[in-house]
């Protein structure tokens, strides 16, 4: 009942709405783990003595982002990451829900793996955690998986993970069975064949360091093809993380024709390029490469545009062993929920984007291509919120992470912005002054 | 016995000589074919099931699939209509032995059958068969494309159990892009006058089924709601490997008709399925058995008086040595 619930009022904040497109004073009241009321005067009646008053100093609320590409090592490889770590290191960006990716061992490919994450996630995260089921059975590109009853257990979209889907009549039936569920089918568009042992973009850098690499016409080859798919069966495609400038004119003609595609781009290619690969530094090391720099302007303006849809960490946790190696030897991938925040930032710092837009492409555009009512501050929608200081300057520091991994190619760099306060379900689960709460 | 034409519509001679698809029937020669059909249902329950309207012709049986009931239901019209029989199945035939169709054709031509049931795992070999031989042949399933006397029995069946075709709705659910039945039977059924939806997960549809004059339906609980009929198509094991379906478990899971499904049907609904069933996958036994519901042993009833009223109407065409007679 209403009268016995704890409210919870946020007043002096500058309010960050997507849904509404607001950015400006205001305030919020949340009760029950829901958002009661937010608006400019949403608190112009007064509120019950009881209420719990949080004065946000000014500084910025708004939805928890929502992270549709994250790699967590549990089930089958915890030293990279666990449940708790990953959730943990989350709230601690400021991300209140994940998207976990299916590449675990064993691969989230059957209804039973989805409800152990789900219950998992739900015992052991802070942040709200759903399973992106397999596409296929083991990841094996050939055998389409259990892609109903998944669904039916709660997976939030379907991915094969890192691993290319080559032959395209399997393609092609995924996406057309998908269709009946109207699932969202996400696909990492690169060519194995072209990019085979391939380190980073292929370029003059890669050339002088005498490192193998991955032409962005891997990507421009399968992005096209999987277009042309979704056009063929109607299917609701995520083209996942493209970085290739490329990439963006088919993604746009298929757009154009009202097709249901959708594109993600790792906050890695907005802010860094290839140079940051440097003198072989393997933390710079990620999949899709770190392109050139006029790629990640394009990509930059693609979001302000709304072509490409979400920005999403793309978080990869790596432990030293793994990365510590010679170039071609290590492997791919960054930790990024905990730079996720703070690296877009530098975006609007920078003048490259409006704030809303920023904001958008992390939380209300990737929770409706869930299908799921976060990322907003509508009444009714879960009270997962943010408090964050925008302008507040730090210098990153890989060790203080939460993440099991501490592998960052942001280490060492000077950033604006960092998460006060982060609200799941209503509930504050993290305060930088005092750590998490739960 | 007396074979009685009960409508005015039968005595018209057949106009086709061969029987090859659906479309090519218009809906008068449809409602004759079912009409002479009718008029044999006593017979085939009768004591004596023979007549000799058919003596002295010469029908050969060619099957290039196995099929056991049909193939034994043509054998026993042929058989009842007084017809000399000869079964050749492509085990015990050349083309095991590299002879080309069009061979074949010449070799049974030249033994002057008077008609002709074949059936092909290629779409259009029936087609192919017919512009090379001087009899009537009777398509009994091609490839992916039609199975008309199939669809002729299921709406004999449909007509026994409800009186009329017309202003049924009936769903066909399951594989329907391999599936030859189901293209005959949307053709004849909307023909008829019946309303025909089909159901079943998008990889089994063929593209642009929605220009078919069916309705589509991915959720089959949606589908099935308040349809007369629900005729179920086998779904062959080696589909749901993961290549058009994950598992025989999904797939029963959300393309199985059970109780629980059918309860959304009109009251009285009735199951056809063309068999063999795969009890579990596309079906409950518990349903597939049920007296009450199921018309699937009716379905083979129904297919021997058709078959013998098809062979009736085409051997007005005469014999293969052209005489009419």
């Amino acid at each position: 009942m209403r009268e016995t619930l704890a409210l919870t009022a946020f007043i002096n904040v500058r309010l960050i709405d997507p849904a509404t497109g607001y950015d400006g004073p205001g305030e919020v009241l949340i009760g029950g783990g829901e958002v009661l009321a937010a608006g400019p005067n949403a608190l112009a009646g007064g509120f019950d003595a009881d209420t719990v008053v949080i004065d946000g100093d000014g500084h910025a609320l708004m939805p928890g982002l929502v992270d549709l590409r994250v790699s967590c090592g549990e089930p089958g490889s915890e030293h990279r990451e666990t449940i708790k770590t990953v959730g943990r290191a989350a709230v601690a960006g400021g991300v209140t829900t994940i998207v976990m990716q299916p590449d675990t061992n064993p691969v989230i490919d059957d209804a039973a793996l989805v409800d152990f994450v789900l219950r998992r996630g739900r015992d052991r995260s802070l942040a709200r955690m759903v399973p992106a089921g397999a596409l296929t059975k083991g990841l094996d590109g050939q055998t389409m998986a259990e892609i109903g009853l998944m669904a039916e257990a709660g997976a939030a979209l379907f991915s094969n993970g890192s691993r290319a889907i080559s032959d395209s009549r399997v393609m092609r039936r995924l996406l057309s069975y998908a269709t009946g569920f109207d699932a969202l089918v996400s696909v990492r568009p690169e060519d194995p064949w072209l990019s085979k042992g391939g380190c980073m973009n292929e370029g003059e850098l890669a050339a002088r360091l005498g490192v193998p690499s991955i032409p962005a016409a891997a990507e421009h080859i399968y992005a096209q093809r999987d277009l042309a798919l979704a056009e063929l069966t109607g299917g609701r495609l995520l083209l996942d993380m493209i970085s290739s400038a490329g990439t963006l004119p088919s993604l746009a003609r298929a757009k154009e024709k009202g097709l249901d595609v959708s594109a993600s781009v790792s906050i890695h290619n907005l802010t860094l390029n290839e140079t940051d690969v440097g003198d072989y530094r393997t933390f710079a090391k990620l999949s899709p490469p770190l392109r050139s720099e006029e790629d990640r302007i394009a990509l930059i303006d693609a979001v302000r545009s709304g072509l490409v849809d979400i920005i999403v960490s793309g978080h990869d946790p790596r432990p030293a062993e793994e990365k510590r190696l010679p170039f071609d030897e290590a492997s791919f991938g960054a930790s990024a929920l905990e730079i996720l925040l703070p690296a877009a930032l530098t975006l609007w710092h920078e003048g490259s984007i409006e704030l809303i837009d920023l904001v958008r492409a992390m939380t209300q555009k990737p929770a409706d291509l869930l299908d799921m009512g976060m990322g907003r501050l509508t009444p009714g929608a879960p009270a997962d919120l943010i408090l964050v200081d925008l302008g507040y300057p730090f210098i990153f520091d890989a060790d203080t992470m939460r993440s099991k991994c501490k592998n960052s190619p942001y280490d060492g760099r000077r950033m604006q912005g960092r998460v006060l306060e982060t609200w799941v379900g209503g509930a504050k689960v993290f305060d930088v002054e005092t750590g998490f709460l739960h | 016995m007396q074979i009685v034409d009960s409508t005015p519509l039968a005595r018209a001679p057949f106009r086709h000589r061969h029987l090859l698809q659906i479309s090519d029937l218009n809906r008068l020669e449809a409602l004759d074919l079912l009409a002479r059909a009718e008029a044999y249902i006593p017979f085939t329950k009768g004591r004596v099931k023979k007549l000799d309207t058919l003596k002295g012709r010469t029908l050969v049986n060619l099957f290039f699939e196995n099929s056991t009931r049909t193939q034994s239901s043509f054998e026993l019209a042929g058989k009842r209509m007084g017809a000399d029989v000869v079964n050749m199945s492509v085990k015990s035939s050349s083309v095991a032995k590299g002879e080309t169709l069009l061979d074949t054709a010449a070799t049974l031509n030249a033994m002057h059958p008077d008609l002709l049931v074949v059936r092909h795992g290629s779409s259009g070999a029936a087609q192919l068969l017919a512009r090379k031989v001087e009899c009537s042949v009777i398509n009994a399933g091609d490839g992916q494309h039609e199975h008309p006397t199939q669809a002729l029995l299921d709406a004999l069946t449909m007509k026994s159990a409800f009186g009329h075709v017309d202003g049924l709705t009936v769903a066909i659910c399951g594989d329907v892009l391999h599936s030859r039945v189901a293209r005959s039977n949307v053709t004849l059924l909307t023909m008829l006058g019946a309303r025909v939806r089909l159901i079943g997960p998008p990889t089994l549809m063929p593209s642009d089924v929605d220009r078919w004059g069916a309705d589509v339906f991915h959720d089959m609980r949606e589908g099935l709601r308040d349809v007369d009929v629900a005729m179920m198509l086998r779904l062959q094991l080696e589909r749901m490997a993961g290549g058009f379906v994950p598992s025989p478990r999904e797939y029963f899971w959300f393309y199985g008709l059970d109780a629980d499904k059918l309860a959304l049907a009109a009251p009285g609904v009735k199951i056809m399925h063309p068999g063999p069933m795969n009890r579990g996958v596309e079906i409950d036994s518990e349903i597939a058995d049920d007296p009450q519901l199921s018309l699937i042993q009716t379905q083979v009833e129904m297919g021997v008086a058709l078959r013998m009223a098809v062979l009736e109407a085409l051997s007005a065409h005469g014999s293969n040595i052209g005489v009419l007679e």
